[in-house]
């Protein structure tokens, strides 16, 4: 634990550059969640209760880009907003903007992905039930969705676990500069190369401590609401 | 539960305007942003420069620091304002590409051939790289190179030739390219126990140097020159030409040279002041 004693450090004494990068990189990557959510659990839940010739094929796709690679999508970002790409009017590159739009990229694929297994499987035990009932696609969408939220939330925490830990994209996009778009992961990739290895474990202690206190919110929210529903 | 909805909602509306807020400012005040080496950066050079520029100028500096392959290639883009590198021929190159239209020297300082403390190779002490570099050759001793079109990988890549080395049919074997910044190639190069080349700036500022020494220093063909430019406004007009020329001017004035020749790490000067010699 010694190792980590420089960043620890920095968390107890307030350092405010620290606290300005940890704040950055929460609000970048959940930023990238809600806004993968917003159109990943739609298209999840869609992609469960349709039927469409090549739905197979589709299936197959969302999951393999799963592993889409990060720095893949980095790329393509950092092509797309480049001042001599198509978005480049809008000078969005080397902005928490494009980060943020790089990791919703990145995890709306694993929320779509997983919204579906969820929802079809849920889709499975209330069938019979919705067909008698004559519920429209609309509603069924709603209600499974809203049903499946506890389940959801894992799905949610799932992007954001790969959002928070990725240094790829971020770190094509950003540009990782100082007090402007550097974020824990790529503070990190930063110290190792200047070869602070001892502060960079620490960070990193700092990130899954992060990581950790967040999916402990969740958890906790989710007993609670498992509570409310009974 | 749709609580829980109500509070995403509003964390996702906080933070939009967290975001919002923070380029909603960076809007408003003057900045710059320079395409530049990790030399400059890791070694300090810009933390100690930038606040002095910014106090007596008020324009923000975002440093993107890469490798000068990559810095460049940036700038050809229109993604940076100025581009502070070094190597001076795919400079002159970016200059007859029309992507600048003057190129200023700034600095220089040197390059050092750092090596395992057991100094396989025998060359500790000689100040002869042409000849350290055949001995490592001759040895099949391992070495690390940067592999990524950075000013000290194309450096290198000279200093191979001038020994007529051709180092791609070595590749794999003991030369290794690991395409990497210098802070990586640093500590790869320390835990393979192989040589390697790097900017006496980033080697002084670096933390990791147990077991590793400087092997080979101190010959002429180990001149490091940076460069300052503007990116040419006439190929970008997104380019903050006043901006990125007061920058430019800045660095070469008396006063910024002043600066730069002022920054010190343990009592060692890491940059020697050039501009208009």
């Amino acid at each position: 634990m010694q190792e980590g004693l420089g960043a620890w450090q920095l968390v107890v004494s307030g350092d405010p550059g620290l606290y300005g990068i940890v704040g950055l990189s929460l609000a970048i990557s959940l930023s990238a969640v809600a806004l993968a959510a917003l159109v990943g659990l739609p298209l999840g839940g869609l992609l469960a209760l349709t039927r469409f010739p090549g739905r197979g094929a589709v299936i197959v796709l969302a999951n393999a880009l799963m592993g889409l690679p990060p720095v893949v999508v980095g790329l393509v970002v950092y092509l797309l907003l480049s001042r001599s790409g198509p978005l480049g009017s809008f000078g969005l590159l080397f902005t928490p903007t494009a980060m943020v739009i790089a990791q919703a990229i990145l995890i709306t694929p694993i929320i779509a992905a997983l919204t579906r297994q969820t929802v079809e499987d849920l889709w499975l035990e209330y069938r019979d039930e919705m067909n008698a009932m004559g519920v429209s696609p609309l509603g069924r969408l709603a209600t499974l969705l809203y049903d499946a939220r506890v389940s959801l939330i894992t799905t949610l925490l799932a992007g954001f676990g790969r959002a928070a830990a990725e240094v790829g994209a971020v770190m094509i996009v950003g540009g990782n500069i100082d007090g402007f778009t550097r974020t824990m992961t790529t503070a990190i990739a930063l110290e190792t190369s200047k070869g602070d290895l001892p502060l960079a474990m620490g960070l990193g202690f700092v990130l899954v401590s992060i990581v950790l206190a967040v999916n402990a919110s969740a958890w906790g929210l989710r007993l609670f609401a498992q509570k409310r529903i009974g | 539960m749709r609580q829980i909805f109500k509070t995403a909602a509003l964390l996702l509306t906080l933070c939009a305007a967290q975001l919002g807020v923070t380029q909603g400012a960076c809007a408003q005040e003057k900045f710059i942003t320079i395409a530049s080496t990790t030399s400059t950066q890791d070694s300090g050079l810009f933390g100690y420069l930038l606040p002095l520029f910014k106090a007596k100028t008020g324009i923000d500096v975002k440093v993107i620091a890469q490798g000068t392959g990559q810095a460049l290639d940036t700038a050809r883009r229109g993604d940076a304002d100025v581009v502070f590198v070094h190597a001076k021929a795919a400079e002159e190159k970016f200059l007859a590409e029309g992507f600048a239209q003057k190129r200023f020297d700034v600095m220089y300082n040197d390059f050092v051939l750092i090596g395992p403390a057991n100094d396989p190779a025998g060359i500790k002490g000689s100040k002869d790289i042409v000849a350290a570099l055949k001995k490592i050759q001759g040895q099949g001793a391992a070495f690390v190179s940067r592999g990524d079109k950075s000013g000290t990988h194309l450096a290198e890549l000279a200093l191979w030739q001038d020994a007529a080395i051709d180092v791609s049919a070595n590749k794999g074997a003991w030369y290794r390219e690991i395409g990497q910044g210098m802070g990586a190639a640093l500590n790869t190069a320390k835990a393979m126990g192989a040589y390697v080349l790097a900017d006496r700036a980033t080697w002084i500022s670096f933390k990791n140097k147990d077991g590793s020494m400087i092997a080979v220093e101190g010959d002429k063909r180990l001149f490091n020159q940076y460069g300052v430019m503007l990116v040419n406004p006439a190929r970008h007009p997104s380019v903050k030409a006043d901006l990125g020329q007061s920058f430019v001017d800045y660095v070469i004035s008396p006063e910024g040279q002043k600066v730069i020749a002022g920054y010190q790490i343990e009592g060692q000067q890491l940059f020697f002041p050039n501009a208009g010699k």
